[in-house]
């Protein structure tokens, strides 16, 4: 792997697309074996890798949006990291196709008899139907597609212009970005996860699964730039400023998650509404209070004291393993969201979690082609932003 | 009025020498000054600049702030408070039976517990930050020179003050000059 340093293109770009392509293509196969094995199993896991994935991808959408809209300097280095990133998420599309024809298996509601004996179904029903699912979903991800491919195009066209008004246009579109970011991700949280518990409702899910999907793509991003480090690749030019200043962010959206998480919490148990208790009683019931405790653990009180100080958050080494840490616990969190509903009345949940290879061929193989899609679309280009006028400033940010 | 007591009003007052302020072209200059003031072994000295200036404080030997122990000590001091402050009113000398829960709910207290952590977090960091800047502070000899108007404007200044352990002024305003001020000036105060 290697890049021209005056232009910052690849001039070999390695094996790791390929290795990404042959463990995607793989773990698939494996799937798809798995779905002739046991195909209620193989829908959970698949929907919390399609999940985990997707959410990824939105959160380096964020993240670019975000960047666009305070104008800032200091990630200007890693735009292109997180533009990549973003602009594959639309490709996603082809990995709902399963969950389209597996939603009998998922999702209680599509169940006719269920809905008929069912008063409170009935009156979600103008929601909750099958053919608004889908054709909301189609939406979300249309939105997704225009919106990243909006950004990035602009992003590509500043590399040979030497226009500012590309930065100002940019910006322009990041400000309704933002609005449609917020709507297409609360919506989508709610049509695959929160409809799993087709009583259960609560209005801050959309926030809980935006933290997430922002801590995973800003351990993915990290993990990613220490890779092209260690290769060499950038390795001058993100320096341990830069780091810090991932570590930061990781650690503020770490608090900003308990917050989160807590306060959907607070407000189920203030109330103390059974169709709102529901969905944590059965994660505090059998060995589901274990994985409860470790998001609890891992999601907040680990990583909180694991960067709490400086020199944690200036650690390359630390912030390698918080970068792996966060896709972990952000996958426990999707898992503990998603797979107590399986079975008939969320018989899972009676019995307990059980993991099965279907969880780890799912990641994999959904997994290894994002990885690939995202490789394949980073190599292509120069590996910064060569002509953004802020860039200069962002290889020399230092923290204040 | 004794005509002793009149001329001891009217005579000047007795000056000394409070500190070598010296004026640098730019910030670089500026950096480059504060790294040879520091490695010269100044202890007692200060930069000045309109600006905050990135590298300053490596570049002037500060150590890290303590202030994060302070706000780290607060914030346990805030959190251990409320849940005790909630405790004892809730569940010891007031107790009452809320919507069936127990009476030691921690889950209704976090609330608390974290806006009061919050709050002497951030009383922490404010009024520590203004102690361990020694404020408030209504008088510096710095401010009897005329030039040093310019440090909230265009100017960036270096000043070693006459409590270093190494201050002698000859050798200061030398020294300063040697590593490229373009101005020196020794700052008097009144003595007390």
């Amino acid at each position: 792997m290697k890049i021209d340093t005056k232009t910052f293109r690849f001039t070999d770009t390695g094996s790791f697309g390929s290795k990404a392509m042959i463990v995607g293509v793989i773990g698939l196969l494996a799937s798809a074996a798995g779905y002739l094995v046991n195909s209620e199993q193989f829908f959970h896991s698949y929907l919390t890798a399609f999940v985990f994935w997707v959410t990824l991808g939105l959160g380096a959408l964020f993240f670019t949006l975000i960047h666009h809209l305070v104008d800032a300097e200091w990630s200007v280095v890693l735009r292109r990291v997180m533009e990549s990133t973003m602009v594959t998420l639309p490709l996603l599309i082809v990995f709902f196709v399963p969950i389209a024809f597996g939603m009998h298996d998922l999702f209680e509601w599509t169940h006719v008899d269920v809905v008929a004996g069912d008063t409170l179904l009935q009156g979600k029903a103008p929601y909750l139907n099958t053919t608004f699912f889908l054709a909301r979903t189609a939406g979300y991800f249309l939105i997704w597609y225009l919106l990243t491919r909006a950004l990035y195009t602009r992003s590509i066209k500043q590399d040979t212009s030497n226009e500012k008004g590309q930065t100002i246009r940019m910006r322009q579109i990041s400000a309704p970005g933002m609005v449609l970011f917020g709507f297409t991700l609360t919506y989508a949280a709610f049509d695959w996860l929160m409809s799993l518990n087709p009583h259960w409702y609560s209005t801050i899910f959309g926030v809980y699964i935006f933290v997430g999907a922002l801590l995973s793509s800003l351990g993915f991003i990290t993990l990613i730039l220490l890779f092209l480090r260690g290769k060499g690749v950038l390795a001058d030019k993100v320096t341990v400023e830069h780091y810090h200043d991932l570590g930061k962010l990781i650690f503020a959206f770490t608090i900003f998650w308990a917050y989160i998480g807590f306060s959907q919490y607070f407000l189920i148990w203030y109330g103390n509404i059974p169709e709102e208790t529901i969905f944590y009683h059965t994660r505090w019931a059998g060995s589901w209070k274990y994985v409860s405790m470790l998001i609890i653990l891992g999601h907040f009180i680990f990583p909180f004291l694991m960067l709490l100080t400086r020199a944690a958050k200036r650690s390359l080494k630390v912030l390698a393993f918080m970068g792996f840490w966060m896709l972990f616990i952000h996958w426990v969190d999707m898992y503990w969201v998603i797979l107590p509903s399986m079975g008939a009345h969320g018989a899972n949940a009676h019995h307990g979690f059980s993991l099965s290879w279907m969880d780890l061929s799912t990641m994999l193989g959904i997994g290894g082609i994002f990885v690939w899609l995202f490789w394949k679309r980073f190599t292509s280009q120069p590996v910064v932003p060569v002509n953004d006028p802020k860039l200069e400033a962002s290889f020399h940010f230092v923290n204040g | 009025m004794s005509s002793q007591v009149e001329s001891a009003m009217t005579s000047s007052p007795k000056m000394r020498n409070a500190l070598v302020l010296a004026e640098f072209a730019d910030v670089k200059a500026l950096l480059s000054a504060a790294e040879k003031v520091r490695d010269a072994g100044y202890k007692k000295f200060d930069c000045y600049s309109p600006f905050p200036v990135h590298g300053l404080d490596a570049a002037m030997g500060e150590k890290q702030s303590p202030l994060g122990w302070i706000v780290g000590i607060m914030a346990l001091l805030g959190g251990g408070g409320a849940l005790l402050l909630q405790w004892w009113t809730s569940a010891v000398d007031y107790p009452l039976i809320i919507s069936g829960k127990p009476l030691f709910s921690f889950e209704a207290f976090v609330p608390i517990i974290f806006e009061l952590t919050v709050l002497l977090s951030a009383f922490g960091a404010v009024f520590g930050m203004f102690a361990l800047n020694k404020m408030p502070r209504l008088y510096h000899p710095i401010f009897n020179s005329d030039r040093f108007r310019a440090a909230t404007d265009g100017g960036f200044f270096v000043g070693i003050e006459a409590e270093d352990a190494k201050f002698e002024v000859g050798q200061v305003k030398q020294f300063l000059t040697v590593v490229g001020a373009t101005h020196v000036e020794v700052v008097e105060e009144e003595m007390d």
